[in-house]
């Protein structure tokens, strides 16, 4: 069935089987591969993306739902500016090292610092309990992202 | 460390330089494995057994074939013409090691549940999926062998032309009656046993292979997820009979390897069989639950420890004896891991006599092989859990046992009783420094005063100190192991006619920011911006020599191939600059990216002019070729052996039986350092793998062989929430084995922390009578603990 | 893994999802937020033939409050009642058992009638509503029903839902008595091990992954009414429980888990 979704901005539209992963239409259809896919069971993170604005992971979620909706990859993050300042604090503080958690991680930390305020050390960790990183040890992550909350 | 204690004088090397390689990885530009556009590429998906051990009666692929999408399907048998040779095990560790054959797609028998039996080619990955249900095996299923013991019995024997579930026994006993001399006159005779659970290596990208035929002039390209494509180019040549120059490998950006990656698995060679029968691209992606079967799984093993010592706990002997399980089939260098761990049993301790013996067994499951220390670990957490128990037995405490038998840091190079020279070591600093990070005194006296209260929230302080053996590694050590390949790492260091410069190395980053450490090394010597170098790799067309990246080796190994290749080009370069300024190249010295005449200032050129003029070859000396390129291939004459001490405070509810990590301490040493950031980076992710090896992970197997713990819901691979912040600094003894005077860093917080926190967590529970714990210590396994040793309020 | 081909229909509305339910029968499955269900379809443990997708029905999204009583409309997602500040103040537990759910990502997607209607004896969800003697509100052909939660859960991954209902709405009373929810887990974003909510200073109190179902504890709640102290209440944590075995824990643990941290609950909820 036909899903018309707006993503990173764009309307884009396509025909897709009922199921469908938006993870596989992003990549797959939209060619945004940006998102990367960990796991089947909800539990790495790596395909998180923002629909309507708010952290989601994109393997356990159907395209068919996102219709409608305007979804953000890690592709549309950066502006005309460079990278948005959750990337440029990963960066700065050393907060990936192969790469394949980012995308996800940065997208969740994104969501994160809008939706809590006043987050701690331990607020930080606690609200990215969904996204694994095997490389890092988390700790330059949670750096990152405190900075980028200030 | 002042300036003049390292070879280093650019500036450059040592600065807390950002990444190069972020930009891409940050933005969802750079490339994995599935992320590559491949039009018309069949998918691939593989039936595998859902049986441990069973016979194979048949295979039915037609119901696979009736799916929309499905252009073929194969069995074993429908393959099996297509095999030169089986699957490469490259260590055969003894002469009579028993190898079973190891094809693709499995015949006749299923060996582990996830062994390949037939397979689906079709035009997308949701076609492929489909295809799996359409495939309908005949199986008779068999009895499992699942734990070690069972196995060593041989009561089933798994490869029935093999005669019997051992693969190899392997001992090191320089002298075996010194070594029960040792044991029979000791005041102290420690003997301990330790499980090794097996660990999934869980990478956050799964694996994944793409093929590329070119039918018609025959070349191939090998797409895989790898940490090895050298290896696996001349693997898989032999494998399939491909001709070698006629393949390439390709490692896009990989996603963490952690060792399961240092492979060559039945996907890469089932791929190319069939892009090469299909003649179009063929990909396959591993999903999580998939990789419990298809990707080689880590440690399992039981290992036991016994420490001889005299009245004041000096050990005098060391005898350590392993069972460790294979899996169903021998991997790439599956044998040899307990052989990495096999000269480390003694730690880091001044022992006069040691015995090691290794004995290997085939079980129905998934095979096993190098994953994040590969052995090291072993070795370590075996001599360090040990080192706890002498301690209590003579009185003394974990610190002090250690400072009582570290190697005097006037031995070395230090003789060790396993036959290795360790190169360097100053071992009691790094304690000290852990201690002091860690706050000793003050977390000692609140563990008294917590006992005194009667607290039911105990504390623990746990000490693991460690040396351990990387950079691989020498060629002629490597020959005297059986390992199949040499040690060595090439490079090229490559000066543009436009002054930037080009770096080709055989290393074969995952993570570790090799990019941006090589370009330091190369700029710091050259006096350029290491944003104008760039380092090429990972590809067997553009770097066409190489050993790859495992056991800590990039840097000893690989980077100091590349200061060598520098090296040599800045001496071209001289000689070329001599002749431009009519001096001696042995009066000239190159700083700051220019050649000057010591002693005369103003006779100066650039390397820029130097680099120009080599290009254009107007006015080269007699003799010098034009350009400036230099090639060096670098094997070691040691390992590298970086040390250092951990450790763990935990708290533990006595009446949940749950452990917090607390606090969280380490001095490691790694030599000179190129980028701290990035040795930071290393240790910080080593230790949390450590870690989760002690409280959260295991690769759960049921009694008929079936993984339980096959994703990452049930499999308990960390996050933030479960982890703190790490207290880290560092001492620097160089190693003098290579000129830059480094060491590995990958695998050292892996190796130390384990043993760190499972030593806290006896720790914190010996006053209820609890002596040992197994690994994960979860909450279930800590209160039964508690419960056995009498005690823990409810 | 990817799910098994499946059809779809798109349901704006109540009604519409009952319309549907009915005329694809007993292998349709509704899809709200899919947080629970697309794992199992990945896995292809759920193989439904056609989903009906309520995501968009926003008479069923909000979260009210009129004098003694709070409803919930069951699209609404376990963000919305972890963030509203109505909730928090009229019924803290449910809005703090909420926010122990999953991950901030699953929260956005997950909705409290998905969760409930999942029946997962794992889940946080079903034990608050339990526990604060909830109300579901169904909704079928032939009208709308109330179902007791204590009624709802009818076995493992079961509950009372006819095959053409829909569940439209929870309803909970304000409850700002002392409460509490005990979760054990290894990891954050684990499902529970063992784990116990208290409502009203113990006057609710409910079990999760302690049976094949959701459970209240009304042993407990029984001896809390009697006058007994939380270790006493405690100690018959384990009537009427069966709890399963897995790679975390098995029963005699659990059952050792349930009377430690129901005795915390309580005394954290003043019993």
């Amino acid at each position: 069935m036909e899903v018309s979704v707006t993503v990173n901005g764009e309307v884009r539209t396509a025909d897709v089987e009922p199921r469908t992963l938006l993870a596989h239409f992003l990549r797959d259809d939209l060619g945004l591969t940006g998102t990367n896919i960990g796991c089947d069971t909800s539990s790495c993170g790596a395909c998180t993306v923002l629909v309507n604005g708010r952290s989601a992971k994109s393997c356990t979620m159907l395209a068919v739902q996102a219709d409608g909706a305007e979804v953000t990859t890690i592709e549309g993050l950066a502006g005309e500016n460079g990278l948005h300042p959750m990337q440029e604090a990963f960066h700065e503080c050393h907060a990936l090292q192969c790469g394949y958690c980012t995308p996800g991680m940065v997208m969740a930390a994104v969501s994160l610092v809008d939706e809590y305020s006043d987050l701690d050390a331990d607020g930080v960790r606690e609200g990215l309990e969904g996204n694994l990183c095997r490389c890092t040890g988390y700790q330059n992550i949670v750096k990152a992202v405190m900075a980028a909350s200030e | 460390m002042t300036v003049t204690d390292t070879p280093f004088a650019g500036g450059i090397v040592g600065e807390a330089r950002l990444r190069k390689e972020d930009p891409a990885l940050l933005t969802g530009e750079a490339k994995f494995i599935d992320d590559l556009d491949l039009p018309g590429a069949l998918w691939v998906a593989c039936v595998r057994s859902p049986h441990a051990h069973a016979r194979i009666d048949g295979v039915d692929t037609s119901g696979a074939l009736a799916v929309d999408g499905v252009v073929a399907a194969y069995s074993g048998e429908d393959l099996a013409d297509t095999w030169v040779a089986p699957l490469p095990c490259a260590w055969p560790v003894t002469d009579d090691m028993k190898n079973p054959s190891h094809f693709p797609v499995a015949q006749g028998k299923a060996n582990y549940a996830g062994d390949i039996v037939a397979v689906v080619v079709a035009t997308s990955r949701y076609a492929a999926a489909d295809g799996l249900e359409g495939v309908v095996v005949d199986y008779e299923p068999l009895d499992a062998v699942v734990s070690v013991e069972d196995a060593e019995s041989d009561r089933v024997v798994i490869h029935e032309d093999l005669g019997t579930n051992v693969s190899y026994e392997w001992p090191l006993i320089p002298d075996p009656e010194g070594v029960d001399a040792a044991f029979e006159a000791a005041t102290h005779h420690i003997t301990e046993t330790y499980v090794h659970q097996r660990l999934i290596p869980a990478p956050m990208e799964p694996r994944g292979v793409a093929v590329v035929p070119a039918p018609h002039n025959g070349d191939m390209t090998l797409y895989s997820s790898t940490q090895i494509p050298h290896v696996l180019k001349v693997m898989a040549a032999l494998t399939l009979g491909v001709p070698e120059q006629k393949l390439r490998v390709i490692a896009p950006s990989v996603g963490g390897g952690f060792g399961c990656k240092l492979n060559v698995y039945a996907e890469e060679i089932l791929c190319m069989a069939l892009a090469q029968r299909h003649g179009v691209p063929v990909r396959w992606t591993e999903s999580r639950t998939e990789a419990a079967g298809s990707t080689i799984q880590g440690r399992a093993q039981r290992q036991t420890i016994e420490l001889a010592a005299d009245a004041d706990g000096k050990l005098t002997a060391v005898r350590a004896t392993l069972l460790a399980d294979m899996g169903a089939y021998l991997q790439l260098v599956a044998p040899g891991v307990p052989l990495l761990g096999a000269f480390l049993y003694h730690g880091l301790y001044d022992v006069p006599l040691y015995a090691f013996t290794c004995k290997s067994v085939f079980t129905n499951l998934t095979p096993t092989d190098a994953y994040r220390g590969a052995g090291r670990p072993e070795a370590t957490y075996a001599i360090e859990r040990g080192m706890d128990a002498l301690a209590v037995a003579v009185g003394v405490g974990a610190d002090e046992i250690r400072s009582r038998n570290f190697i005097p840091t006037e031995k070395f190079p230090y003789d060790s009783p396993a036959g290795l020279v360790f190169d360097s070591g100053n071992y009691q600093p790094a304690l000290d420094r852990a201690k002091e990070l860690i706050g000793w005194d003050a977390r000692m006296a609140e563990q008294a005063e917590r006992r005194a209260a009667g607290s039911t929230t105990h504390l623990g302080l746990g000490i693991s100190t460690y040396v351990e053996m990387c950079g691989l590694a020498p060629s002629r050590v490597l020959a005297s192991l059986n390992y199949g390949a040499g040690g060595w790492e090439s490079a090229t260091v490559r000066i543009l006619p436009t002054c930037k410069v080009q770096v080709v190395t055989g290393a074969t980053p995952h993570g570790q920011g090799h990019e941006t450490c090589w370009s330091m090394i190369v700029a710091d010597r050259l006096g350029v911006d290491p944003d104008d170098v760039e380092v090429l790799h990972s590809d067997t067309a553009i770097s066409p020599l190489g050993m790859d990246t495992y056991g800590s080796r990039s840097l000893s190994v690989g980077g100091t191939a590349i200061w060598m290749a520098t090296e040599k080009v800045v001496e071209k370069a001289a000689t070329i600059a001599a002749h431009m300024l009519e001096a001696n190249p042995e009066d000239l010295e190159l700083m700051g990216g220019v050649f000057s005449v010591k002693g005369s200032p103003d006779a100066e050129v650039p390397l820029a002019g130097v680099a120009f003029a080599a290009f254009t070859a107007h006015d080269l000396p007699d003799g010098v070729e034009p350009n400036l390129q230099a090639q060096v291939t670098w094997d070691p004459p040691n390992f590298t052996f970086p040390f250092g001490a951990h450790i763990a405070v935990v708290e533990i509810d006595e009446v949940t039986g749950a452990v917090d990590l607390v606090d969280y301490a380490a001095c490691d040493d790694c030599g000179n350092q190129i980028n701290p950031m990035i040795v930071e980076g290393q240790i910080q992710g080593g230790i949390v793998q450590g870690v989760a090896q002690a409280l959260w992970e295991e690769a759960v197997y049921d009694e008929d062989g079936q993984c339980r713990s096959a994703n990452l819901a049930d499999y308990l691979v960390p996050s933030a929430a479960e982890c703190i912040d790490m207290k880290l600094d560092h001492t620097v003894t160089p190693s003098p084995t290579n000129p830059m005077g480094v060491k590995g860093i990958g695998e050292a917080g892996t190796i130390a922390s384990t043993p760190a926190v499972m030593n806290a967590v006896v720790d914190a529970l010996r006053p209820l009578g609890v002596t040992g714990m197994a690994m994960p210590a979860s909450p279930m396994t800590v209160r039964r603990a508690i419960e056995a040793a009498g005690g823990g309020a409810s | 893994m990817i799910p098994a081909a499946v059809g779809y229909v798109r349901a704006d509305s109540a009604q519409a999802a009952v319309a549907a339910l009915g005329e694809h029968g007993d292998e349709a499955k509704l899809l709200a937020g899919g947080q629970s269900l697309i794992p199992l379809m990945r896995l292809r443990l759920a193989r439904p033939s056609m989903l009906v997708d309520v995501g968009r029905a926003d008479d069923l999204r909000g979260i009210s409050i009129d004098g003694d009583a709070v409803s919930i409309g069951a699209l609404t997602s376990h963000s919305d009642l972890e963030h509203s500040a109505d909730l928090v103040a009229a019924c803290p537990l449910l809005a703090h058992v909420a926010s122990q759910v999953g991950d901030p990502a699953v929260r956005h997607r997950g909705t409290l009638g998905g969760s409930l209607a999942h029946a997962d004896p794992a889940s946080d969800l079903p034990a608050a509503v339990l526990a604060l003697g909830g109300t579901l509100v169904a909704t079928g052909s032939g009208g709308s029903r109330e179902i007791a939660a204590t009624d709802f859960f009818t076995g493992f991954l079961e509950s009372a839902l006819a095959v053409d209902e829909v569940l439209t709405g929870v309803r909970v009373p304000v409850s700002t008595g002392g409460w509490s929810y005990q979760k054990f887990n290894r990891r954050a974003q684990d499902w529970a091990i063992v784990g116990v909510a208290v409502a009203e200073g113990g006057a609710g109190v409910s079990l999760v992954n302690m049976g094949s179902t959701p459970l209240r504890a009304s042993a407990v709640e029984a001896a809390v009414a009697g006058g007994a102290g939380a270790a006493d209440a405690a100690a018959v944590a384990v009537d009427g429980t069966e709890p399963p075995s897995d790679n975390n824990a098995d029963p005699a643990y659990r059952e050792h888990l349930v009377r430690v941290l129901t005795e915390r609950a309580l005394v954290a909820a003043g019993a």
